[in-house]
């Protein structure tokens, strides 16, 4: 066609052709070019994801800061209270225990924990035979519902004569032992249940961290005739360094904040030989039924993940030479 | 017996593996008996500590509850009882909380994989310039505890802004806050990255828009990502117990993990194991269906996190 409808030439493609470069970017921020560049569209795919991390994550983590110091019941407006709902749980008797107690559970745990699935690993990987029954074996007690796991073991820790640990311990003359019921006993009874229902997930990520080390590292080391003990110790635990660190520092945070093993077991007790940081942060909030703490709660779980960050820093950081060599 | 000398498949079967121990070492009397030996405890082991209790729990689900107090560890000295099975599944009313466990893992694994795909497919193919602060607000969840997120998010739940409408007892308040999990945009993201990105670029020259790129291009190819995030999406959901007992009131709605702890007090011990049962079979079955999902997704997770 040779002639063109002067309305037309306006909604062209062609348009900005004759437009001078400046001009040309001035067009190209409008908005219907945003939404014609596939801006609109970008925008949304992301908006689940934005509504959603907005309203149930980014939102929540800064109305803890602001609800730490208030005072907030839920019914009347939010009061401002400064540090005070700080210095309440810092002034609170059961604090102490509740410390030493986490304390307690995680340094058990990675003396239960830490060195068995990473000795398991190296046994299955180099398995000839059966390399997924033993996989599939150690992961089971994962895929157990947490609240079964803790119910089951609830009930092998019966502390009667009869109760199921107590009836395999008497087979060998041991017992019977109180378990749950005694101050002494209660927390390791604890971090045991805890222990077998996690220690499959880090023996996977052993296994995965192993098949990436580097086969002609051992094969060199045999040539040399190095044997099967100086190949682990000085090829394969350096090799796993990063991950071994990962591990610890992703247990410790783990059992840190440590919560269905006290609430269903002991609820705390006996005596508050049980009672941890988490326990607390719920009954602040959630163990009075005239109306939470919500102040005390928030205020504490803030000074636990201040501790937890300032400890993974100073964690990394002390280890940072080991594990950039 | 884990090691027959001499009667050996190929080194090629199991080439990927490290050989820490190479075929030579093998035929070596002390590392054959001292290596050899230790995996074969260790397999005795993890039959007796992974499996024993399971199987425990299978044998109790179906004796009578006073054969399961006064001789635990009895193989059925009275006979078996598989009436405890069905009166814990309809007087106990363990089937109905069932199915709220299921509705609730199936709206919870639909709000995890909608939102990781379309946020991924967003910040990993279409990249617009302000990908970079997105992701580095995702990021910096991963490094919140999830204990600072439980009184605010309950609060929330039970005072929403702008919205004036508590959604405790509402299934809402459980799917919703489960979408919101980093560690699966990361995990999408990551893999969206390593597609062939020539195949995006053929698909827009062929005139395909961005939603037809994600549904009919990036979709299909990712079924090995998904597999891994639907897996840990249910078994999450299943095992969930703190944030649906907080949220869920009412205890004709709540899944089964709120209401065990509840039952046990209720019923004979004879019939809580057999719920306890019940509660553990969908998980452990589908562990055994989909166990290479499961096992990657978790070597995933550590390598990721690191």
């Amino acid at each position: 066609m040779a002639t063109v409808d002067p309305i037309d030439v306006h909604w062209t493609d062609s348009e900005p052709a004759v437009l001078s470069g400046r001009e040309y970017r001035r067009a190209r921020r409008t908005p219907l070019t945003w939404v014609r560049g596939g801006g609109l569209a970008t925008l949304l795919f992301l908006l689940p994801m934005l509504f959603v991390f907005g309203a149930f994550s980014w939102y929540p983590i800064v109305r803890t800061v602001i609800m730490s110091v208030q005072h907030t019941n839920l019914v009347s407006p939010a009061t401002w209270v400064g540090l005070d709902n700080f210095r309440a749980v810092l002034n609170d008797p059961v604090l102490p225990k509740a410390v030493e107690n986490t304390a307690e559970f995680a340094g058990l745990a990675l003396i239960f924990g830490y060195p068995v699935p990473l000795v398991a690993a190296v046994l299955m990987s180099e398995a000839r035979r059966f390399r997924g029954v033993y996989s599939a074996l150690a992961y089971l007690p994962v895929v157990i519902p947490p609240v079964v796991a803790v119910l089951l073991w609830k009930t092998f820790y019966d502390a009667s004569p009869t109760g199921v640990f107590n009836t395999i311990l008497g087979w060998v003359h041991l017992g019977p032992y109180p378990w749950l019921q005694s101050q002494q006993t209660a927390l390791p009874s604890l971090v045991l249940e805890s222990t077998w229902a996690n220690a499959g997930g880090t023996v996977i990520i052993y296994l995965a961290a192993l098949t990436g080390v580097n086969r002609e590292l051992y094969e060199a080391a045999s040539v040399d005739g190095a044997s099967l003990w100086r190949k682990v110790w000085h090829i394969t635990i350096p090799q796993l360094r990063g991950v071994l660190l990962l591990t610890m520092i992703l247990q410790i945070i783990g059992t840190a904040q440590v919560f269905l093993e006290p609430y269903l077991f002991t609820s705390g007790g006996p005596a508050n030989a049980t009672v941890t940081v988490l326990l607390m942060i719920y009954n602040y909030a959630f163990g009075n039924s005239l109306g939470g703490d919500y102040g005390s709660a928030t205020a504490l779980s803030l000074m636990l993940a201040a501790f937890l960050a300032l400890f993974s820093l100073l964690y990394l950081r002390l280890t940072r030479s080991w594990s950039s060599k | 017996m884990i090691v027959v000398p001499g009667r050996r498949r190929a080194r090629s079967v199991e080439g990927s593996g490290p050989a820490l121990i190479g075929p030579d070492e093998w035929r070596r009397a002390r590392v054959r008996w001292g290596f050899g030996g230790a995996q074969v405890l260790l397999l005795i082991g993890l039959i007796v500590i992974g499996l024993g209790p399971l199987v425990w729990l299978a044998k109790s689900a179906i004796t009578p509850t006073n054969d399961t107090i006064t001789y635990p560890m009895a193989l059925f000295p009275h006979g078996a009882a598989w009436s405890n099975l069905h009166e814990a599944w309809s007087n106990v009313q363990v089937g109905k909380y069932f199915w709220n466990t299921v509705v609730l893992a199936i709206g919870s694994w639909f709000a995890q994989v909608f939102v990781a795909t379309t946020a991924g497919f967003a910040l990993s193919v279409l990249r617009p310039a302000y990908a970079k602060v997105i992701t580095a607000l995702l990021l910096t969840t991963l490094f919140v505890p999830a204990v600072v997120l439980l009184v605010p998010l309950y609060v929330e739940i039970v005072h929403p802004p702008l919205i004036h409408h508590s959604f405790i007892d509402s299934y809402w308040a459980v799917w919703l806050p489960a979408g919101a999990s980093a560690f699966n945009v990361v995990l999408v993201a990551r893999f969206f990255d390593n597609l062939p990105r020539e195949i995006f670029e053929a698909a827009r020259i062929d005139g395909a828009g961005p939603f037809r790129l994600f549904w009919s291009v990036v979709l299909p190819m990712s079924k090995p990502i998904l597999g891994v995030v639907s897996v840990f999406a249910v078994l999450a959901s299943w095992k969930d117990f703190l944030w649906p007992l907080l949220v869920l009131t009412n205890p004709d709605e709540q899944p089964l993990s709120v209401r065990l702890p509840q039952i046990q007090s209720q019923t004979s011990l004879g019939v809580f194991l057999a719920a306890l049962f019940i509660a553990s079979l969908v998980p452990i079955i589908g562990f055994l269906i989909f166990q290479r999902s499961f096992l990657r997704g978790t070597g995933l997770g550590g390598a990721i996190k690191g």
